[in-house]
């Protein structure tokens, strides 16, 4: 694996090295303005998610390559309460809190491949996938 | 303490968002706004996010919160600068900004804003 990013969200201030990362990474891949915007805006939305809901992590960002395509893998992991329910956390306009409810489905949306995995003892993984299309 | 300007221009209100918004810039700014709007008696905001490469259902709340805001104290708000690829990306998502009428730039904000106003 190549160009390998860890990046801790522990405050607000790491959102900014969140999406400084995916904009990097999606340019040397050579993304266009538009993916490179949908996945920059899926990565705040759950970096977000861990910092708020997750009470803090981080993200690992990877570039990826499966035969001739190349893409990113973001990977955020939490060790907070975890999803209970996952498909009532991706119903458009659910929040727990005071969110909008759309960051979980918006992301979703946003990316080509999208796994929600449980971790144990507490917490929550997710990795989002987005391939360049050439 | 940190805090986002807000430019007084004719009869009304400018604020520039830039890219490191966070919580409490985004509580201070509601407070400045709501001084600002009874004290100038500004009828209208406009929120210029040309700076943001990137719109997050956050910022999109932020701005709804402003508009509502605003609406209160009798005023309208108008977003301005908003790249294609972001209003793009916010319609994927599914965020609508309810109550703001959006804008190519803050010349052609102003005038809406006027009309609006004015009707
Ligand atoms: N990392 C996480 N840990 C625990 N719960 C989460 C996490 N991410 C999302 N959720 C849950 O899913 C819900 C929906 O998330 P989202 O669509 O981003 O909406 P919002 O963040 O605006 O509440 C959240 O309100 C929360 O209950
Ligand atoms: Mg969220």
């Amino acid at each position: 694996m190549l160009n390998s990013e860890y990046v801790p969200i522990k405050m607000e201030e790491d959102l900014l090295l969140v999406r400084k990362c995916v904009r990097q990474l999606a340019s040397s891949v050579g993304f266009g303005v538009l993916d490179m915007t949908r996945l920059m805006t899926a990565a705040v939305e759950l970096g977000r998610n861990t910092l708020i809901h997750g009470k803090g992590g981080h993200m690992r960002a990877v570039i990826v390559v499966k035969d001739k395509a190349k893409g990113i893998r973001l990977d955020f992991e939490d060790a907070g309460p975890g999803i209970p329910d996952l498909d009532l956390a991706l119903t458009d306009g659910y929040t727990s809190k005071d969110g909008m409810g759309l960051g979980l489905s918006g992301a979703k949306r946003l990316v080509n491949e999208f796994t929600v995995i449980p971790v144990t003892p507490r917490g929550v993984r997710i990795i989002a996938i987005s391939w360049l299309d050439e | 303490m940190e805090r986002i300007p807000i430019l007084h221009v004719g009869t009304l209100l400018l604020v520039t968002i830039q890219v490191d918004m966070h919580d409490r810039l985004a509580t201070n700014l509601q407070e400045d706004l709501t001084h600002r709007l009874s004290e100038t008696h500004a009828k209208g905001v406009l929120i210029d996010i040309s700076a943001l490469d990137i719109v997050d259902s956050y910022i999109a709340r932020i701005v709804g919160n402003i508009a509502q805001t605003s609406r209160i104290l009798d005023a309208h708000t108008v977003l301005v600068g908003m790249r294609p690829p972001v209003a793009m990306t916010l319609v994927e998502m599914g965020v609508t900004l309810e109550g703001v009428s959006t804008a190519l730039n803050i010349d052609k904000g102003m005038l809406l804003l006027n009309k609006i106003i004015n009707k």
